[in-house]
């Protein structure tokens, strides 16, 4: 570690994945649910286990976005970080507010906590991802500002960087975005229509930039590429994303209330959503066959390696899948979207936060670059087990998508929602075992990081 | 990458591209704002209707429904369930009413959210005017 206040990233990284675990637990339980319909029920309704895993989600995200800026900003600066104290104090604060959000939900009921936190003074709850309480929805804003004010300081500071600057852009676009679950009209289409500001324009359009700017980090670390090589990459691949990903909202406003024209936009610019990711993954298989050096961490490359693919798969080809607005058409809100939906955030934000913290917690934790060999073998076992169930719970959620679409929605014969899911409950067995697995693998990456030994060699 | 393509370049095409289509954007969601009284069924929001959106957020329904498409695929679309009740907000309002406190044994269930009779009709009122908005046809069979 060349800074000391590099330290601040530690909290914030073993945060977010105990969040992770927690995460998982909740989403098991909806798995279960979904072929035991009474399982927990009334203790935990789907609804509630649904708000803690798609909230625990976004919340770990954060911890592992904002561990990642604090860790490298200062190395890519080449100073100290602008204010260590108030990253530690934003620390506690965040995560108090969201452990209090999520007991919030699973002690009393939702119209019990929208009543106690004043919903209807600015109404903002109840709707998907944006289930916190609106006094939560300002801490969150609060904090936000904060870590841009300290992360921004330092940029200030120190050298200013290409990946500090796109860094800096898209966190800067992820409390801008933010704003928008503010904005909660009466009129449906309205609400709909600005929520897709919050959600499709995170993950399809700023979220991008920090993903860029910090498998750019990565790279440059652990390839010793020349960065001038590196940047221009990050510049082709952040621009390709914002040119089809912010028009390619379009593909949320074919059916919600809108005017028709959108399932043009919508359809064109979407359908080049893959290039971004695409032109990420051969940039990291380039950067690694142009390597410099044998960095000593391994399982940090092949975790940087993996994010470039599985957010490809996920985000590229699963979310081109259903894009076009004819098959969207068809299968729009259904066990395809919950498909694309894992894989895509899985493969894209998750491993990229796992990539970060594989690459600076051995640092974190006082090593020179890396952990053991040995810890590098179970972390790599990690990478394969939470890789391959997530390929096996996107397959068969794939696999009862289609059935369902064509069930419910295309034959001569329609059959009710309640019909079809029944039949189709094999297909959430098998999630479910694919399920576990993946708890196993994230387990396991936890104790890769307590197992001892000598840092390899650096090659 | 070519050494005929620099950095500089690609900043440009970023900084350029991003605001280029970032205006269009806006221009289209102009167009779509003005356009939206068509399509959006705003004459039906009435206080009830306004009042059960409400209801509708804060018993969290869209955590297992989805409506227009958009929420969890755990529960039946909502969407259209005016329609597929016959057009009768008195069915909704029983089907609510009727859900059995301890849930269905070994059935997905839906919770017993003791609407008060004004919440319930609100409610029920906001699913009429969902169901009247214009969706391009969608979804494409009753079922939802
Ligand atoms: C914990 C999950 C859950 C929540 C929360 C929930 N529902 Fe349901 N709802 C269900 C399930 C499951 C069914 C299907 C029940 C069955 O067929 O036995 C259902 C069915 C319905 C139906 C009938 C749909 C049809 O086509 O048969 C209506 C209407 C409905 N819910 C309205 C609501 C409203 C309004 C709310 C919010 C106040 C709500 N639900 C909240 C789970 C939920
Ligand atoms: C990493 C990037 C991405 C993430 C994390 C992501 C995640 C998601 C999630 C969670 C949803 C469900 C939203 C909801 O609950 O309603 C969704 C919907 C959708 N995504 Fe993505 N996505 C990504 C990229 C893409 C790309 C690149 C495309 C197109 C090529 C795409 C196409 C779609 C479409 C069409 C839907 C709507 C599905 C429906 O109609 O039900 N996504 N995405
Ligand atoms: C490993 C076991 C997991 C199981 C069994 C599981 C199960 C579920 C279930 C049942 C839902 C609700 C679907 C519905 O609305 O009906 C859901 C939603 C979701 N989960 Fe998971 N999940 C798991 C892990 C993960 C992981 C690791 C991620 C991301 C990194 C994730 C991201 C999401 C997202 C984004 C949604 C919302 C999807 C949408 O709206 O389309 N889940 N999950
Ligand atoms: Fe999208």
């Amino acid at each position: 570690m060349k800074y000391q206040s590099q330290a601040v990233a530690k909290p914030y990284f073993v945060a977010a994945i105990g969040l992770f675990v927690a995460q998982i637990l909740f989403g098991l339980i909806m798995g279960l649910q979904y072929v035991i319909g009474d399982f927990l029920f009334p203790e935990i309704p789907f609804n509630v286990a649904r708000m803690v895993h798609t909230n625990l989600l976004i919340v770990w995200i954060l911890f592992g976005f904002m561990g990642a800026a604090y860790y490298l900003v200062p190395e890519e600066s080449e100073c100290e970080l602008f204010s260590p104290k108030l990253a530690l104090l934003m620390f506690w604060i965040f995560l108090a507010a969201g452990a209090l959000t999520i007991l919030g939900y699973l002690l009393v009921p939702y119209a019990a906590l929208a009543e106690l936190t004043g919903n209807s003074l600015l109404p903002t709850m109840g709707r998907e991802f944006l289930e916190q309480p609106t006094i939560t929805k300002i801490g969150i804003v609060i904090v936000a500002l904060a870590f841009l004010f300290n992360i921004g300081m330092t940029v200030l500071k120190g050298r200013k960087t290409v990946i500090t600057l796109v860094l800096l852009l898209g966190l800067t676009g992820l409390a801008v975005f933010f704003l928008f679950s503010f904005f909660n009209p009466d009129n449906l289409v309205k609400d709909k229509f600005y929520w897709w500001w919050v959600v499709h324009l995170w993950v399809e359009g700023v979220w991008e930039l920090i993903l860029g700017a910090i498998l750019a980090f990565v790279l440059i670390k652990t390839t010793g590429v020349d960065r001038e090589v590196i940047e221009k990459w990050l510049y082709v691949i952040i621009a390709l994303a914002l040119i089809t990903g912010i028009i390619g909202t379009g593909h949320h406003y074919y059916w919600i209330g809108t005017p028709d024209y959108w399932q043009w936009w919508g359809s064109i610019f979407s359908a080049m959503e893959p290039l971004p990711f695409f032109m990420m993954t051969v940039f990291a298989f380039n950067m690694v066959n142009q390597r410099r050096r044998n960095h000593p961490n391994q399982a940090a490359v092949l975790w940087a390696l993996g994010t470039a693919v599985m957010a490809f798969l996920g985000a590229g080809v699963w979310g081109f899948l259903h894009t076009l607005s004819p098959v969207n058409y068809y299968t729009h809100g259904t066990q395809i979207t919950a498909a694309h939906g894992h894989m895509a955030f899985y493969g894209a934000y998750a491993m990229v936060v796992l990539t970060i913290i594989s690459y600076a917690m051995p640092m974190l934790n006082g090593r020179t670059a890396a952990n053991s060999g040995k810890s590098q073998v179970v972390e790599m076992w990690s990478f394969w087990l939470m890789t391959v169930s997530m390929v096996f719970i996107t397959l068969f959620l794939t696999g009862a998508g289609v059935l369902q679409t064509y069930m419910q929605r295309y034959t001569d014969n329609p059959q009710p929602f309640m019909v079809v899911q029944g039949r189709l409950e094999l297909f959430y067995w098998m999630r479910e075992v694919a399920g576990l697995v993946f708890l196993v693998g994230a387990v396991l990456y936890i104790i890769s990081f307590f197992v001892g030994g000598e840092e390899p060699e650096q090659a | 990458m070519a050494q005929t393509f620099t950095k500089s370049m690609a900043r440009n095409i970023f900084y350029g591209g991003s605001v280029f289509f970032f205006l269009l954007f806006l221009a289209l969601v102009f167009d779509t704002e003005s356009g939206l009284p068509q399509s959006d069924n705003r004459a039906a929001i009435t206080d009830d209707v306004a009042r059960g959106k409400l209801v509708w957020e804060q018993n969290d329904c869209v955590g297992c429904h989805t409506l227009l498409g958009e929420g969890a695929y755990f529960a039946p679309e909502l969407g259209n369930v005016y329609k597929r009740f016959g057009n009768s907000t008195d069915a909704i309002k029983a089907f609510i009413a009727s859900r059995p406190k301890e849930g269905v044994p070994g059935r997905r269930s839906m919770p017993q959210f003791n609407l008060s009779e004004e919440d319930l009709n609100a409610v029920a009122e906001f699913l009429k005017y969902a169901s009247e908005i214009n969706t391009q046809n969608w979804p494409p069979s009753i079922q939802g």
